[in-house]
């Protein structure tokens, strides 16, 4: 019995709509990552590490992931609708 | 500042919420929505993340435990920046299966479950309860602080009055615009825009009181810098264990709260808000927390120690005598505050009124759904359940007697909802999650996070024991509710939550690994699992006989008249019915109809209330089965057609190329019939002209013995022609009677090449033969053998171009069968016309008018095919080449 099958390759489009998706589904783990990063400097209150500077860090990485996050978002939802492509089924 | 004043902002600011509410409920009543269902008021909507706990306790935090504070957003953050991976699901089931809250959504998935409805709301009510006593206990304290500043002294209400006006004041709020309708997607537009309008003010009053403790007390960003690291703050350490489980503490709650669950999904009026919300929630919560550390660390030096940090907030800019600035971020404290137990009173009652109150309804009245207004009781029970989450948390604010930092309330209340995680996402992503296992899992993670971290929070002696905390039950010290299984080391917080997902985590996979679900459960789980890849299947009813008046009086009952008829006829419309309004209770219409009322009631009491009328409850396996093999015939019939449409293009193929060799063979027979007329014809004509002659008489006898030669040459090419075509008429019949006999192969080759010595005999052609292998005996027609050897060596005679001629025969025996080459080194036969060369009176292009008419190659293939064998033209020997095989015993045909 033969099963249909999905296209093997993709156009261009598509194939960057996939890579989009692939980059949100990888934007949080890359934020968690840098998020506990600061659990691997040298302990405070050496003149290494401040406060400040932690906190300066903490918020530049929130404010990157924001900016990422908000440029994803357009490309995303326009074709959040054709169907899914979760992980294991994704084609290239 | 006067006291009466601050109540007077109070008031008149709850007027304000109540006025915007009112005029958006005006304006949906209409249809006009518009921009109150933009991304922006989802966006802010989602804003109830941050409660009083944030507004006031996050600065409280800071002031204790440094950045800690920052996890309880960057888990939201994460949470949201990934909406990729889960709240894309979340959201899409929620609006496909009309859910109406976290409980609904779990008893959905799990067949639905009413038990699953209800533990889940109890888990729920229980854990939040603490939370909105912390809400009233901000609303208290923030008054208290205004109190005690008050240059009079006056406060005419003390703590608990204000606690009891404040949570009276909610709890009308909420019923006036949470139980307004009972709406078929259970949203609230007037709500929704009141929480986005507390969300601005609360952002807004944060900012002002940042921006003032930036600029005006602290000397403008360098200034703040300089402070922070000099301050208590700057020698705070980040503990590994906290940091990460606090991290995925927040990230769990902020889908798994109640009222989180309750804006982002049932409140989600269009999917692609998620996107927008996806980075525009977390730029919220930056702001949000863009001046805490600076607030804490101005306040814990400009203000006299011992001061409650939670309220520096509020006391900062009062002690400047920023009266104003003070009353702003009171009205700020106070929306966050507001704002959370409207939507989280509004989630809870939902949850009461449509997994407890309408199962226990239906089972005492069972014929309620066709007689009684379901609209009322359901809105009532909604009502009174409002009423009793508020007074649950006026209770637990008045025995704990307001104690405890606002944060650790908060972070207790955080643990006991991520206990629906598992069943949560186990049930959105694995098609194996069962019921028993949900349960399992679900009253696992309870128990022990009420053993380990609730109960535990009330201190030694007041729910358990001093000596039990301190030694274990019956003094099994490994049974310590804050050091399980000898887990000492660790955090309390981190303890019970690693130990309560754990353990929860794992019975919900034993579970449901070693159990088998149900029917429903199956098709639920497929449809929630698989929710981007369309409807699965029917929704789970068999086509049993139900009225469908029936029907319609109880969908008028919930969703109101006009709705449910407009639904009908639609449905009626769709079906062809153009007559009457009653669709026919198809499996189809019955699971559509389902749908519509669980987003009033709830799924599991709408399928109560249909299988009451359709006397179904459950589908049984049968169903199920039925509907695997409907799509498996399917499958098979359409893999059936495309066998089909193979074969017939094959089959078109074969057409297509016979009648090509036909077309070519009508071509030939054109041509064979002008030649063999001319074939005739020119002996016959020559037969006449010399007869003639002879019969005029007196010729010298040397002429006439010549022309009687000349007449005699030709008459006997006629009969030769004559004999070749009966000879191949006889042999195409079959019915060629053949002298079968041992014969050696040398022998009959021999005579083939003395025989055809007679075509061109002036030419000197040199032949290889391999005679060790041509000595064998066949048996055969030599005869007839003899003269197919006779024919293809007079080809080659013939029609070999070579400057020295050259034949080669070769002779193999294998297998039963002897093959027989004949080569020459000629320029062989085009490609073209290999195919046709055997056919009748086939002559090669340009071909010398040798004897014969184009008949010998075809007689070779009729005395070959009739001794059993094959003859074949050998492409790619440098020459013509043919291959004949022959069996080495012929047995005599029957015939």
């Amino acid at each position: 019995m033969r099963i249909p099958r999905r296209p093997v390759f993709l156009g261009r489009i598509p194939y960057r709509r996939r890579r989009l998706r692939d980059a949100a589904r990888l934007l949080p783990l890359f934020g968690l990552f840098l998020l506990v990063l600061p659990l691997l400097w040298s302990p405070p209150g050496s003149a290494l590490r401040l406060l400040s500077g932690d906190l300066v860090y903490l918020f530049a990485v929130w404010l990157g992931l924001i900016g990422v996050a908000a440029g994803f978002a357009p490309g995303l939802s326009r074709h959040a609708d054709d169907g899914d492509d979760s992980v294991d089924g994704d084609e290239d | 500042m006067p006291f009466n004043l601050l109540v007077l902002a109070c008031v008149s600011y709850v007027i304000l919420l109540f006025s915007v509410a009112f005029l958006v409920e005006r304006r949906a009543r209409r249809g006009r929505l518009g921009w109150l269902r933009s991304p922006l008021v989802y966006t802010l909507s989602l804003s109830i993340y941050c409660t009083a706990w944030t507004f006031y306790g996050a600065v409280g935090y800071a002031a204790r435990s440094g950045l800690e504070f920052l996890t309880i957003y960057f888990g939201p953050t994460l949470v949201f920046v990934g909406w990729w991976w889960v709240l894309r699901k979340l959201v899409r089931i929620g609006r496909q299966h009309r859910v109406t809250s976290i409980a609904d959504l779990i008893s959905a998935r799990f067949g639905k479950s009413n038990l699953l409805g209800v533990i889940v709301t109890v888990m729920a009510v229980i854990t939040t309860t603490p939370y909105i006593a912390l809400q009233l206990q901000s609303v208290v304290l923030s008054f208290g602080v205004f109190a005690a500043h008050a240059p009079d002294g006056s406060a005419p209400l003390g703590p608990g009055a204000t606690a009891i006006w404040v949570a009276a004041g909610l709890a009308l709020f909420t019923i006036l615009f949470g139980t307004r309708n009972l709406d078929a997607k259970e949203q609230h537009h007037g709500i929704v825009t009141a929480i986005a309008v507390e969300a601005v003010v609360k952002l807004f009053a944060l900012l002002a009181v940042g921006a003032f403790v930036v600029w005006g007390l602290a000397g403008g960003v360098t200034g703040v810098m300089e402070r922070i690291d000099a301050s208590a703050l700057s020698s705070w350490e980040m503990r590994p264990g906290r940091w990460t489980g606090l991290l995925l503490l927040a990230a769990v709650a902020v889908i798994c709260l109640p009222r989180m669950f309750h804006v982002l999904v049932v409140e989600n009026y269009d999917e692609g808000h998620l996107a927008r919300a996806s980075w525009a929630f977390p730029a919220y919560l930056m702001l949000m927390s863009l001046f805490i550390v600076p607030i804490a660390v101005i306040g814990l030096e400009r203000l006299p120690a011992g001061s409650n940090p939670d309220m520096f907030v509020l006391t900062l800019p009062l002690t400047e005598g920023q009266g104003g600035l003070a009353m702003l971020a009171f009205l700020g404290g106070f929306s966050s505050a507001t704002s959370m137990v409207i939507v989280e009173a509004i989630a809870l009652a939902t949850m009461m009124s449509n997994h407890i109150v309408m199962p226990l309804w239906l089972r005492l009245w069972p014929t309620g759904a066709m007689s009684e207004d379901v609209r009322a009781v359901v809105l009532n029970a909604r009502r009174v359940s409002i009423a009793i989450v508020l007074a649950m948390g006026y209770g637990y604010y008045h025995v704990s007697g307001g104690s405890g930092a606002l944060a650790a309330i908060g972070l207790i209340a955080f643990a006991g909802v991520a206990q629906f995680l598992p069943a949560m996402i186990g049930g959105i992503f694995w098609r194996g999650a069962t019921r028993v296992g949900a349960v399992a899992g679900l009253l696992t993670g309870f128990a022990v996070w009420a053993y380990a971290l609730f109960l535990p929070s009330f201190g030694p002696d007041a729910v358990l024991s001093a000596a039990l905390l301190s030694d274990g039950p019956w003094g099994l010290s490994w049974l310590r509710p804050q050091a399980l299984f000898g887990a000492q080391a660790m955090d309390p917080l981190i303890h019970a939550l690693f130990w309560s997902l754990f353990l929860n985590a794992t019975a919900f996979f034993l579970g449901s690994v070693l159990t088998f679900p149900g029917p429903v459960e199956r098709l639920q789980g497929a449809a929630f699992v698989n929710v981007f890849e369309g409807a699965v299947g029917p929704g789970g009813w068999g086509s049993g006989h139900v009225e469908p008046e029936a029907l319609l009086g109880m969908a008028q009952n919930i969703l109101g008249e006009e709705a449910a008829q407009t639904l009908f006829e639609e449905a009626a419309r769709a079906q062809g019915k153009r007559q009457s309004i009653l669709p026919d209770p198809t499996p189809a219409f019955l699971s559509d109809l389902e749908q519509r009322l669980s987003g009033s009631v709830g799924a599991a009491t709408a399928h109560a209330m249909i299988s009451n009328l359709a006397g179904r409850g459950t589908v049984t396996v049968e169903d199920l089965m039925t509907v695997a093999r409907e799509s498996a015939q399917l499958m098979e019939y359409s893999a059936q057609l495309e066998t089909q449409r193979e074969e017939l293009a094959r089959t078109a193929t074969a057409l297509r190329e016979a009648n090509d060799k036909l077309t070519q063979l009508s071509v030939q027979k054109d041509a064979f019939l002008s030649q063999i007329s001319h074939e005739l014809r020119t002996p016959m004509t020559s037969i006449r002209a010399f007869s003639e002659i002879l019969a005029e008489g007196d010729l010298p006898p040397a002429l006439v013995a010549r022309n009687g030669r000349i007449i005699q040459d030709e008459a006997r090419r006629l009969t030769r022609l004559l004999d070749d075509l009966l000879d191949l008429s006889v042999l195409e019949s079959g019915k060629v009677q053949l002298s079968l006999g041992m014969a050696n192969l040398r022998e009959m080759i021999d005579r083939a090449i003395q025989a055809s010595e007679q075509v061109k005999p002036e030419m000197r052609v040199s032949i290889q033969r391999d005679l060790a292998a041509e000595t064998l005996f066949l048996r055969t027609d030599a005869d007839r053998l003899t003269q197919v050897f006779i024919n293809l060596i007079s080809n080659a005679r013939k029609y070999c171009d070579a400057v020295q001629p050259e034949i080669r025969i070769a002779v193999k025996t294998k297998a039963g069968r002897v093959r027989i080459d004949i080569v020459d080194n000629g320029s062989g036969i085009p490609k073209d016309a290999q195919a046709l060369i055997f056919e009748k009176f086939a002559r090669l292009p340009g071909e010398m008018r040798a004897k014969g008419a184009g008949l010998g190659l075809a007689i070779c293939r009729e005395i070959v095919a009739n001794l059993g064998g094959t003859i074949d033209y050998l492409p790619g020997q440098g020459g013509a080449a043919f291959r004949v095989f022959i069996p080495l015993r012929l047995e005599v045909q029957a015939a």
